[in-house]
């Protein structure tokens, strides 16, 4: 067989080896091609990268470490970052903060000391707290950017416990943007693994699925999701906390996948290739893997893309009721905690920034979907 | 279709079966039952707690039952005497609390509904037959715009508009001074002022949705071939546009209206939370938080079974609307 194939290698010329690689990387690159051409899609691509990026070296970027609070500095306003001191140009800095009554609602605000004046150093040792380990191992204190001794500096402002909100949105999207996707994989093969059993055999095994399938889908989404959170024991770890939620969210979601897969498997498996695999003796595990998935998992990819807003949201409102994470664990949910009140968004608007970026995902994701669904079907 | 009728009634059945087992499951998965909880409350409060009463109590509402026997009592009770059970936390018969509860509920979806489709279709149509123009791309951004918002920020933020602009941040759904006054056109109003914020937190999404699906159901439908012919013929192209082209593109809206039913049903939940509405979703919310698992039990069996039957609505319009679909299922 080997032989066979090598012999029939050699007498292609260049130019049908050229054809042949061409045709069999065609689709990928295809998709590619016209993925590119998509611009919002393009964009949302790059924030979003962008967003990970920022996340995975998020130690580094935040100026406060995950257990940092400043009594002293509660419910900041966002720091003001000066180029100029009367007129001379001094580079980034900012002015040192006191405290002031407001003269009409007697509330205590942090006003700008003009006397005292901290440079922003780049690449600088943080203060004490703000140490953590690259990958767990080695000690470091380095961040993007710290003032001097002395400074403050809260990019969106501090919350009720004086803790940094530009920081706490960078901690919290490790959980925010990796729920979403650890859950949409976990979907993803729980769903593939019922959709192909459901489409390659049919009969009995189908209709089995199908009836689960349907009993799933017959609960209504958010408030099983509320009923599922609300049991999951309030003394446990937010590690383990945050490993049932990503399970929660995604035994809900599979069935939708499943239906996806098992109509694609129907109309593959009686496509010529697929026989021709059964009688040259593959296992069924192989024919599903090598040569039915591939066929159709671009629409698959599709289909996961616009799950994951989702599955965002679903995390978001989740921890925002109290049901999910919870305080001191840290997600863009639980930072929106503080908004549920009235006055909080009165006084202290700078606490609804974490929104935007909620906002900003679950749109960038929309998008990208939106630009992969355009692109999967390339012969169009 | 009275067969067609007949086979999906006896599948929903079996589906009601198997939900009310799941449910049953889920309320009593927590760790210890209501009891626990009302017990950890009175140690908290300083009183003490009569060992024996509490087994007492425990055996009056049958908690020391295995899971099964349990189980077969709610359900049975449900299905023979339409009793729910008793609502530990607010010690009164669940049903009660859900016939207070149902009427706000359902008059707050049927309206949200109504202006989601009043919205969706006509800009729908709209962005579809002035493609690409200055219209359509705001329509298209509102709609992308309106599906990434969750509700509850979208509820935050216009509680915040509202008191900035009003002062008045509109929760609930009557003032504080209307809550008990008798019926008049002033309460009335009163409800109407408050009834806009819910409507459009819960009905944006939907309406985004709809909005999306009308335009490409009706650009599919306009570079059909029979909207050449009726041009070729000389009819007009409003004519044809009213009166072949919207009613085939409105088929999937009009079939997907159970799936929207139950959407907004149950989206209202996280809502009513944050709006402070007297609907079911509030309620419920604290009885999830104090494990009291009958209240909390029978309204996640009630939104599946409104899931149930919206499907079901769903399946018997699409087969009325597309004889294609009846008769593929019906064959297999």
């Amino acid at each position: 067989m080997e032989k066979v194939r090598t012999n029939k290698k050699d007498t292609r010329t260049k130019q049908e080896k050229k054809n042949d690689k061409y045709y069999y990387a065609s689709q990928w690159s295809l998709i590619g091609r016209k993925f590119k051409k998509h611009k919002l899609a393009m964009v949302s691509t790059y924030i979003l990268l962008f967003f990970y990026i920022v996340t995975i070296f998020g130690n580094f970027v935040a100026p406060q470490g995950t257990e940092q609070y400043d009594g002293r500095y509660v419910n900041c306003a966002p720091t003001k970052v000066h180029m100029f001191h009367e007129g001379k140009f001094v580079g980034p800095f900012v002015y040192g903060l006191k405290m002031e009554r407001n003269p009409e609602t007697y509330m205590l605000m942090f006003a700008e000391n003009e006397e005292e004046i901290y440079r922003i150093r780049f690449f600088a040792q943080g203060e004490e707290g703000s140490e953590y380990k690259i990958l767990g191992l080695i000690p470091c204190n380095l961040h993007l950017f710290v003032p001097e001794e002395g400074g403050k500096l809260f990019l969106f402002g501090t919350d009720n416990m004086g803790r940094d909100l530009f920081s706490r949105v960078i901690h919290g999207a490790k959980i925010s943007l990796f729920i979403p996707i650890v859950g949409m994989l976990l979907t993803l093969i729980l769903g593939l693994f019922m959709g192909s059993l459901a489409g390659y055999f049919g009969g009995w095994i189908d209709t089995v699925i199908q009836r689960l399938v349907e009993v799933v889908r017959s609960f209504p989404q958010v408030p099983l999701w509320m009923a599922l959170s609300a049991a999951i024991p309030k003394t446990l770890k937010p590690a383990q906390v945050f490993m049932l939620m990503t399970l929660i969210l995604s035994l809900i979601s599979w069935p939708d996948l499943s239906r996806v897969v098992r109509s694609k498997f129907i109309s593959v498996k009686k496509e010529d290739y697929i026989m021709a695999a059964q009688i040259s003796g593959a296992s069924v595990a192989s024919v599903i893997i090598r040569h039915m998935i591939p066929s159709f998992i671009s629409y698959i990819i599709v289909n996961m893309t616009m799950a994951i807003p989702n599955l965002i949201i679903g995390e978001t409102t989740l921890s925002f009721l109290g049901l999910g994470l919870r305080s001191p664990a840290t997600s863009w949910g639980v930072l929106l905690q503080e908004t549920n009140k009235l006055e909080t968004i009165m006084f202290y608007g700078w606490k609804l920034i974490p929104m935007l970026f909620v906002f900003l995902t679950v749109l960038a994701f929309n998008f990208m979907g939106d630009g992969l669904r355009d692109a999967a079907d390339p012969y169009k | 279709m009275v067969k067609f009728i007949a086979r999906k009634l006896s599948i929903m059945c079996l589906t009601v079966f198997l939900i009310s087992f799941a449910v049953f499951f889920i309320i009593t998965l927590p760790p210890g039952d209501f009891l626990t909880t009302y017990i950890g409350r009175l140690t908290a409060a300083g009183e003490s707690v009569d060992p024996v009463m509490i087994e007492k109590l425990r055996e009056q509402y049958g908690l020391d039952q295995p899971f099964v026997i349990q189980y077969w009592r709610w359900f049975s009770n449900i299905i023979f005497h339409g009793d729910f059970g008793y609502s530990f936390s607010l010690a009164m018969p669940v049903t009660t609390i859900i016939r207070a509860y149902i009427v706000p509920t359902m008059v707050l979806s049927l309206v949200t509904m109504l202006f989601t489709y009043l919205i969706s279709i006509p800009v729908g149509i709209y962005s579809a037959v002035h493609q690409y123009s200055v219209g359509d791309y705001a329509f298209t951004t509102i709609g992308f715009l309106g599906q990434a918002i969750p509700n509850f920020l979208l509820a935050i933020i216009l509680m915040f508009l509202s008191f900035r602009w009003t002062g008045d941040t509109m929760l609930g759904l009557f003032s504080p001074g209307m809550q008990n006054a008798p019926w008049s056109m002033a309460k009335f109003l009163d409800l109407a002022k408050h009834s806009i914020i819910p409507i459009i937190v819960i009905g944006t999404g939907n309406t985004c949705g709809l909005m999306r699906t009308m335009r490409s159901q009706m650009l599919d439908e306009l570079n059909k071939n029979y909207v050449m012919t009726g041009k070729a013929k000389g009819m007009k192209a409003a004519a044809i546009r009213y009166k072949y082209c919207v009613r085939a593109a409105v088929n999937p809206i009009v079939s997907s209206i159970g799936w929207s039913l139950v959407g907004i049903f149950t989206g209202s939940t996280v809502t009513a939370i944050v709006l402070n509405l007297p609907s079911m979703g509030a309620i419920m919310y604290s009885a999830l938080i104090d494990q009291d698992m009958y209240l909390a039990g029978s309204w996640l069996f009630l939104m599946a079974i409104v899931t149930v039957v919206g499907t079901f609505i769903s399946d018997i319009l699409l087969a009325w609307l597309d004889p294609r679909a009846r008769k593929e299922y019906l064959k297999g």
